[in-house]
Formats: C-alpha cells, sequence, structure tokens
C-alpha cells in the first residue's frame, strides 16, 4: 500500500471535506470530529461528486410515526438523487448489501457497485496520508 | 512514500463518451424575474405581480404541493460560480453541461412559466413575456439551444393565439405544457391547441407537473413527494388513454406528442390494456378507428429521464423495442436533482446505430433541426 500526501489537517477542519485528486483517483476526505474517511469521490449511481453532497445523521423509523436520530455528522447525501453512504464504510444507507448480491450475477457489466471505494485515511504530523 | 501534487477533483467530460447528445429536457430560469422577464411584461401585469404574485389552481397558496428531493429541485452543484440560481447563468450551463456532455441540441423547457396560474390573462401574458425572455436571454446568445412555446392551456384560445404569434420562428421547436390539466387533456375545450400546434407543425410536449386543482394521484392527495413523483406516470396515462379515446389523433392525424419525464415503461402495458378494452366496447368509441396501440406508436414520441431502472437492464430491452427506439428521446432534467447523465443511465444493450437514434437522431429527426 503506497502512502501518498493529500492535504493538510489544517485544509479540513472537523465537519468540513476537501476533495482531491491523488494519481487520477477522485477522493473526498471528511474530517468528523477529527477522524478522517475517504470516499471516492462519485457517486456510484451516476456519478455525482460526493463532495458536493450534505453531511447529515441517520434519520431512522422503527414503525410508522417512530423516529430516531443518531450518527450526527457520519452520512453524506448524494448532491443529485440523495443516494445516503455511510462515512465508515463507504455503504450506501437503503441497500448496503447489494454489491455482494451482485456479486454472483451472471450478467457481466450489468452490475451497478453500491458500495463506494473506501480508502484508508490516517494522519502523521501535520498531514493527511492516503493509503491507496 | 511518493509525494502527489494536490489538486482539486473536477468534474470533466468522461473520455469515453463519443456520442452527440441531444437534451430534450433542460429548465431555464431567470436570475431574477424583475430584471429578466418584467421587461417583456406590460406595465399592467408587473402591477399585477407585485401585488398579487403567481395564483396557482392547487390547495397550497404558494410554492409546490410537496416538499422537492433537493433545495430548488437542483442538483446541488448546479449554482453558478456566484451563487447564480441553478441554470440562470448561459455561461456556467455551457460550462456544466452543455460542453461537458457534447450536447448539440438542448430544448429549452422552462418552469413557472406562467402555465396553470388561476388568472388566465396572466397566464397568457406570462407565457408570452417567458417566451420573449427564451429568445432574449438564450436561443439568440447560444444556437445549441432552441425554445419552447410555454402555453397558457387551460384557455386554449389563447393558446392558440400565442402558438400562430411563434408559427415559423425558428427560436421555437416545441409548444409546451404540463401533463396536470384540470380536466383530461383529450377534452374538447383544449382541441384549439391541437390545431394550431398542427397548423404551426410544432410537436406538443407535455412535462410532468401542472396546476388543474384535482389531486395529484387517482385516488387523492397523497402524504408524501414520493408520492408526488411516481404520480406523474398516472397522469401521463391517463392523458394518453384521454386522447386516443376522444379522437385527437383521428382529428389530427399529424399531431406529434411528446411525454417528458413522466417515465415509459408503462407505455406498452397501457397500450396492451387498451386494445383489449377498445375492442370490446367498439359501440361506444366509433370515432376511434383504429386500436388504440397504432395511434400510441404513430403519434408519442417519451423523453426518457428520470430513467427506469431495474436490476437487470436487460428488461429495458424489451421495453425499448415495444415502444420503438425511434420514438425514445434522451433527456438530463438539467439542472434539477433527478438529472440523467448520458454516461451512466443503464441503457439496455444497443446497436451503435440504435444509441445514435436515441441519443441524437430521434430529436433531429422529430423537431426537423
Amino acid at each position: 500500500m503506497a502512502k501518498h500526501i493529500a492535504a493538510k489537517v489544517m485544509d479540513i477542519p472537523p465537519g468540513e471535506r476537501l476533495s482531491v485528486e491523488v494519481q487520477g483517483r477522485k477522493i473526498v476526505i471528511f474530517n468528523v470530529a477529527g477522524e478522517y474517511f475517504g470516499l471516492r469521490d462519485a457517486c456510484p449511481h451516476m456519478g455525482g461528486l460526493l463532495s458536493e453532497g450534505v453531511v447529515i445523521g441517520l434519520v431512522e423509523a422503527d414503525r410508522p410515526g417512530c423516529y430516531s436520530y443518531s450518527r450526527g455528522g457520519e452520512i453524506v447525501r448524494c448532491p443529485w438523487h440523495g443516494w445516503e453512504f455511510d462515512l465508515r464504510t463507504g455503504k450506501s444507507r437503503f441497500d448496503p448489501n447489494r454489491w455482494k448480491t451482485h456479486s454472483y450475477d451472471i450478467e457481466v457489466g450489468d452490475v451497478q457497485q453500491l458500495e463506494v471505494e473506501t480508502v484508508d485515511v490516517t494522519t502523521e504530523g501535520e498531514f493527511v496520508i492516503v493509503n491507496l | 512514500m511518493s509525494v502527489e501534487t494536490i489538486g482539486k477533483a473536477s468534474a470533466t467530460m468522461p473520455a469515453n463518451q463519443k456520442l452527440v447528445i441531444a437534451d430534450c429536457d433542460i429548465h431555464p430560469s431567470p436570475k431574477s424575474v424583475e430584471k429578466e422577464i418584467f421587461p417583456f411584461l406590460e406595465k399592467r401585469w408587473r402591477d399585477h405581480y407585485q401585488t398579487y404574485g403567481m395564483l396557482l389552481r392547487q390547495p397550497y397558496q404558494a410554492g409546490p404541493a410537496y416538499p422537492k428531493g433537493q433545495p430548488d429541485a437542483a442538483r446541488r452543484d448546479a449554482y453558478g460560480p456566484n451563487g447564480e440560481k441553478p441554470g440562470s447563468d448561459l455561461e456556467f450551463m455551457r460550462k456544466h453541461h452543455l460542453d461537458r456532455y457534447n450536447i448539440e441540441l438542448g430544448v429549452l423547457n422552462p418552469l413557472k412559466s406562467g402555465q396553470g396560474l388561476q388568472n388566465p390573462d396572466f397566464a397568457a401574458a406570462y407565457c408570452k413575456a417567458i417566451n420573449d425572455w427564451q429568445i432574449a436571454e438564450w436561443t439568440s446568445k447560444e444556437a445549441r439551444l432552441k425554445g419552447s412555446v410555454c402555453l397558457p392551456y387551460e384557455d386554449a384560445i389563447l393558446s392558440a393565439k400565442e402558438i400562430e404569434r411563434r408559427a415559423g420562428d425558428p427560436n421555437f421547436i416545441q409548444a409546451f405544457m404540463l401533463i396536470r390539466t384540470s380536466e383530461p387533456l383529450g377534452n374538447r375545450r383544449y382541441w384549439p391547441i391541437f390545431n394550431a400546434c398542427v397548423e404551426a407543425n410544432l410537436p406538443l410536449a407535455v412535462h410532468a407537473f401542472g396546476f388543474g386543482g384535482t389531486p395529484v394521484t387517482g385516488g387523492g392527495w397523497p402524504s408524501y413527494y414520493t408520492e408526488d413523483m411516481v404520480g406523474h406516470s398516472q397522469s401521463a396515462q391517463s392523458l394518453v388513454t384521454s386522447m386516443v379515446m376522444e379522437g385527437v389523433f383521428e382529428r389530427w392525424p399529424e399531431l406529434k406528442l411528446i411525454i417528458v419525464e413522466a417515465g415509459f415503461a408503462w407505455a406498452p402495458a397501457l397500450s396492451w390494456r387498451l386494445d383489449r378494452i377498445w375492442a370490446q366496447n367498439r359501440e361506444e368509441l366509433l370515432h376511434v378507428k383504429r386500436p388504440p396501440s397504432e395511434y400510441m406508436a404513430d403519434h408519442i414520441w417519451y423523453t426518457t429521464q428520470p430513467f427506469e431502472e431495474p436490476d437487470r437492464r436487460g428488461h429495458l430491452k424489451d421495453i425499448f423495442e415495444w415502444i420503438g427506439w425511434e420514438k425514445l428521446l434522451f433527456a438530463t432534467d438539467y439542472p434539477h436533482w433527478d438529472f440523467d447523465d448520458p454516461t451512466r443511465i443503464p441503457l439496455p444493450r444497443a446497436t451503435d446505430e440504435q444509441k445514435q437514434s436515441f441519443f441524437i437522431d430521434n430529436a433531429r429527426s422529430l423537431y426537423g433541426v
């Protein structure tokens, strides 16, 4: 796994995100209260830049009329069609396991990959490091 | 550790896209009604706008009846460099959309164009102003863009006058209205619109949404925006059924109808159902001389955004063949949030000729440009 300097820590304050290009790959780095998460900066649906999306929390309803809110700041919503992705895993909220299902599909090339490629992000001193 | 240059990611045209594109649904907006639309409105209507606003025929006094998927119903990346409203800045639209996707023909479909206003005279005046504005701000400055003649469609006589006014003007390539009319569109009160379209040799495009005053589903007012969104295919099916059964296509064999942003996968199933019921009740509909599916096949085109997205795109192959590749028109709905990217829609496996017809040739041939 090669390491690449992607940005300076000061470029990405908590709650912010930065879109960078590393070796031709568009990557968006999110700072969630000091934790850094990197996602491929393209929605697997139609390619909307996730770096332009709003970061929200997880709103769930166990049953109609009963809502809960958790994990504020850990979900990004695509600026186009609103698909939500978990910043920690890159998995889509509405169907996180579909990729696994489709890995067995015999229709080659027809699979819409729903899992955004995640990138390992660490810090070393004043630098944010992307591990590819 | 290797050190790379830090660069901001930017959207560029995908390298694998070689196709020339016709986008049959682009939504332009004025940066400011006062600055861009008022010059084309008489003082009497400017005063009306400022005193009464734009009162629509819907149960909610202001704004959309349902919330939108994103602010301004727009892609969040569609605001101009200085915060211009999505779809309001030509230079930004060129870079962000037309150039990026190699769009050679873009059809402007203005919303908030005076259509569906309660005051029929204000609706007509505002539609006329919007049509003048399309020339002044868009089509005269950008040859790739073509305008739509916005109609105050609840008043068919005034609509026909507006069509006649624009007939032969190369700035416009279709007449334009919304799908949720006060009564099913085949009703005779709307017939002057069809006559004028045929006389002016303009296709009639009917776009999702509208302000007919009736509920947005056949079963009443739903609770959620998602239901509003899928309601357009219901509205389109009622509209198509009405136009066939009222004998509109029999009366105007040259009429071309474009269903915009209301889906398309429903069309084959509707045509089968109509054929069966028509055959069983032919005596009721003596003026409908041919099976409904034939009128639909001859007269109706469909824009594909928002694209149908079945789990297996192979399912769409049948749909495309049943409708006919030559009747489907690519559209993005730019700058709106439910935008379709021409390189990413799950198009069924197609020959190069089919792709060429879908992405550009069908539109060129339909619009004669």
